[in-house]
């Protein structure tokens, strides 16, 4: 009797809920052995329904939901929006604002980056760096909380600019963290950049072509790593970025370790434009030295009672949560632009005619109402191009958003990028793809 | 850009419908049933990156507008979805922008031009999208699939007909009647004379 | 083994013990989905270090774990996958819904959103928040204690 072999193949199910990969995806693969000889990519696990959500709400309330879309840097989800509905009514922000916005851009880049970095290197068994990146990144979370009141869900820009000016001594205490940031990061680098076994494992694994990058529309840190110098910050600058220095880290293979060290060179280039930042941003609210401070509360009552002479240029003490939204802080971070921009608080306390136009402006079927038309604008997410396409008919609520979800472009060529490899080799490839659900499911 | 404006509407004739904008925001109007051909010759012509692929439902254009704002709907009659083709031109070694173009088309019902997929190869998973939330399918790929939804799912949730709250599980209870939401224009104050 | 069932003072210790260790020794499983993620991954992290209260082993098995995290969104096309991994776990167990999503379906009142998993899973322990600060988390964590130390040998599900 002769026995013959036949090469067989099988399938294997990975996910969606799979232990090693920080994202609900599902991979059906067809394995011979270790390798993989082909694979089905499935997504939309996380379907959340932005786009039709964005239909329904009015302008300003779609801002949360942005939020949701790149869960580890929302904040440049939150200007990206923005910057798009400030196109479209002709909005300029001022240049106080634009910084606010940039140091709030890079903060999320870092954060992304750290927890990019963390997890996937967890997932190579390196548990003691993800431990040093989560702190750091509760360090940076911390300071966001500190910025715009909440550590995830952001929601920290409107249109026509930002909710709030920065708080004070928030320079100070970010450019500390900022020092114990590098310092993980170093720490970081000793531990893997030239560790055998993390080279071995994603050196030369996940190779991505240029050809194929550009295909696919690939983006971000991914395109760069190939070797593309593309970076919306320098190529279409936006905010203040043609005002700093920067350098754009490009790799040369295109594979995982090029991914790992673009990503750890852009951290230390984005805490670079924020540092330039905080040079350059023109003096705030903060920095005045006499103010006369009245309880908001009392503000209120003397408003009520007509008697605004008392109140006229002092400032309302408000609650935390409301803290940098008042005279002069809010003139300097938004567009004065009356039909767009939520008044001061002080004239919300103190005057029927700041209360009135608040009320326009944040009651339902009031709101904000852009002209009718379309625009797409762009802005360089954590893991590539951010776009957000926008048609307007002129009512309190956009008629259509579109999120070009930069994730969604690289997971596409993430059959391209296993198939051919073994299984192991999977765990690293996705992980340096740096998929986000949110924002790759919408 | 008006070499492109040129080459456009002297290449294609009849089938660039219009053309306007410029810079980042211009935008080619073609027709559908050029728009492979159309877009084919335009990464012949360097536009190497298919940014982004999406479609808008005009079908509520305009209607229901507050007092005061007036819209009027750009879909030409039997024509409900608009296809959007972005493009981009990216200079490899340098890697700046050498150009962007939005190609829009009207499509008839939902029948969609023919499949760029062989072009970009992204364009498989965005015309599945499309498929998925709109309902429209491209001519060559009839065995379409969905792609974030699931193929239990009946109708295409960002049609501007489909209710944002009707819910169609796999398990646990089911029907759950859509409950009406409030609209701005039912809250808007009215003033009855 | 029958006096042991009829309460007394014996099996009212047993039981004190039989929760005391359940409750310390918590072995979780995270199904994670969405932006709860990120939070949970800080809970889990030396900064607020779950590990003091005994939970900060993540099983990745579902056959393997007693408390079932479900961190994020669940929506229509993960739920059959949520109820198979709870299927899957054995008793006894516990389900903790982490975030506003799985409480409720949170602000996501749409087509593809699950309104809360106790549709299709018992719940033990909500824990509100959009995502829920780490303060937040490991109060309901210590809730969970308490709720599993009061249970002790009896077990609802």
């Amino acid at each position: 009797m002769t026995v013959t072999r036949e090469s067989k193949t099988f399938m294997l199910n990975m996910g969606p809920q799979h232990p090693a990969m920080h994202g609900v995806i599902r991979l059906v693969l067809e394995l011979e052995g270790e390798k993989v000889v082909d694979c089905d990519v499935q997504i939309g696990y996380l379907h959340r329904a932005f786009e039709k959500h964005a239909e329904n709400e009015p302008w300003n309330n779609v801002i949360p939901w942005t939020d949701r879309l790149n869960y580890v840097s929302p904040l440049i989800n939150n200007v990206g929006y923005c910057m798009a509905v400030e196109k479209l009514s002709g909005l300029q922000v001022p240049e106080r604002g634009l910084y606010v916005r940039t140091i709030a851009c890079e903060i999320s880049r870092v954060t992304d980056h750290l927890t990019c970095l963390g997890a996937s290197a967890m997932e190579l068994g390196a548990l003691s760096v993800f431990l040093y990146m989560i702190k750091a990144r509760e360090w940076l979370y911390q300071l966001v909380d500190k910025l715009t009141g909440a550590r995830i869900t952001t929601s920290y820009t409107r249109v026509g600019g930002v909710k709030s000016d920065l708080p004070p001594g928030f320079e100070e205490e970010l450019l500390k963290v900022f020092g114990q940031v590098r310092e993980t990061l170093g720490e970081v680098d000793a531990l893997l950049t030239k560790n055998r076994i993390f080279v071995d494992r994603m050196s030369g694994v996940g190779v991505l072509s240029q050809a194929d990058a550009l295909g696919y529309g690939i983006t971000g840190p991914m395109l760069r790593s190939t070797g593309i110098p593309f970076d919306l910050r320098r190529a279409e600058p936006y905010l203040v970025y043609d005002r700093v220095d920067f350098e754009i880290p490009v790799g040369a293979t295109g594979d995982n370790y090029d991914r790992y060290l673009v990503r750890m060179a852009e951290m230390e280039q984005s805490m670079r434009i924020v540092e330039q930042c905080f040079r350059q941003i023109p003096p705030g609210p903060h920095s005045l030295t006499e103010r006369q401070m009245v309880d908001a509360g009392v503000m209120a009552d003397l408003g009520k009672h007509g008697e605004t002479g008392k109140i006229w240029g002092a400032q309302a003490e408000t609650d935390p949560t409301l803290e940098g939204s008042g005279r002069g802080c809010r003139t300097a971070v938004a567009a004065s632009a009356p039909r767009y921009n939520l008044p001061v608080k002080e004239e919300v306390y103190g005057s029927i005619e700041g209360l009135m136009r608040h009320f326009e402006i944040v009651m339902w079927g009031r709101g904000i109402n852009p002209p009718a038309g379309e625009t797409y604008v762009a802005v360089e997410g954590g893991n590539g191009e951010l776009g957000f396409h926008i048609v307007s008919d002129g009512r309190d609520r956009p008629y259509r958003v579109r999120c070009r979800p930069p994730c969604f472009f690289n997971m596409s060529a993430l059959r391209k990028l296993i198939v051919g490899g073994s299984v192991a080799d999977i765990i690293p490839t996705f992980g340096s793809v740096n998929m986000i659900a949110g924002e790759l499911d919408r | 850009m008006s070499g492109l404006r040129d080459a456009l509407t002297k290449g294609f004739g009849d089938a660039v419908l219009s053309f306007e904008g410029e810079g980042r925001d211009q935008a080619a109007l073609v027709k559908p049933e050029a728009a492979r051909d159309v877009l084919r010759a335009l990464k012949d012509s360097g536009f190497n990156m298919l940014v982004d692929l999406t479609a808008v439902d005009f079908s509520r254009y305009g209607q229901d507008l507050p007092p005061g704002v007036t819209a009027t709907n750009p879909a030409p009659e039997g024509s409900r979805f608009r296809l959007t083709y972005r493009l981009m031109k990216l200079g490899a070694t340098e890697g700046l922008v050498l150009g962007r173009l939005a190609v829009h088309c009207w499509i008839v019902d939902d029948r969609g031009p023919a499949s760029v997929k062989d072009l970009w190869p992204n364009a498989d998973w965005l015309e599945r999208e499309i498929w998925d939330m709109f309902g429209v399918k491209f001519s060559d790929r009839p065995g379409i699939k969905r792609l974030l939804l699931y193929e239990e799912f009946v109708g295409h949730p960002l049609r501007k007909d489909y209710p944002i709250n009707k819910r169609q599980p796999l398990i646990g209870p089911k029907d759950e009647r859509p409950r009406e939401r409030l609209t701005g224009a039912d809250l808007r104050p009215r003033i009855v004379p | 083994m029958e006096e042991l069932t009829t309460p007394g003072v014996l099996t009212s210790q047993l039981d004190a013990a039989v929760g005391w260790a359940r409750k310390y020794s918590i072995f979780q499983y995270p199904f994670v989905t969405a932006c709860c993620g990120m939070e949970y991954m800080a809970t889990a992290s030396s900064h607020y270090d779950m590990d003091r209260f005994g939970a900060g082993f993540p099983r990745f098995s579902p056959r393997q774990a007693d408390v079932l995290f479900v961190v994020g969104t669940i929506s229509h096309k993960m739920a059959p996958v949520l109820k198979r991994i709870y299927d899957q776990m054995t008793s006894p167990k516990w389900v903790v819904a982490f975030g506003v999503c799985t409480c409720t379906g949170g602000f996501y009142d749409d087509y593809s959103t699950v309104q809360g998993i106790d549709t299709i899973i018992p719940v033990d322990l909500y824990i509100p928040g959009c995502p829920p600060r780490p303060e937040a988390v490991l109060q309901g964590l210590m809730m969970l204690q308490e709720k599993i130390q009061k249970q002790g040998r009896t077990v609802a599900k």
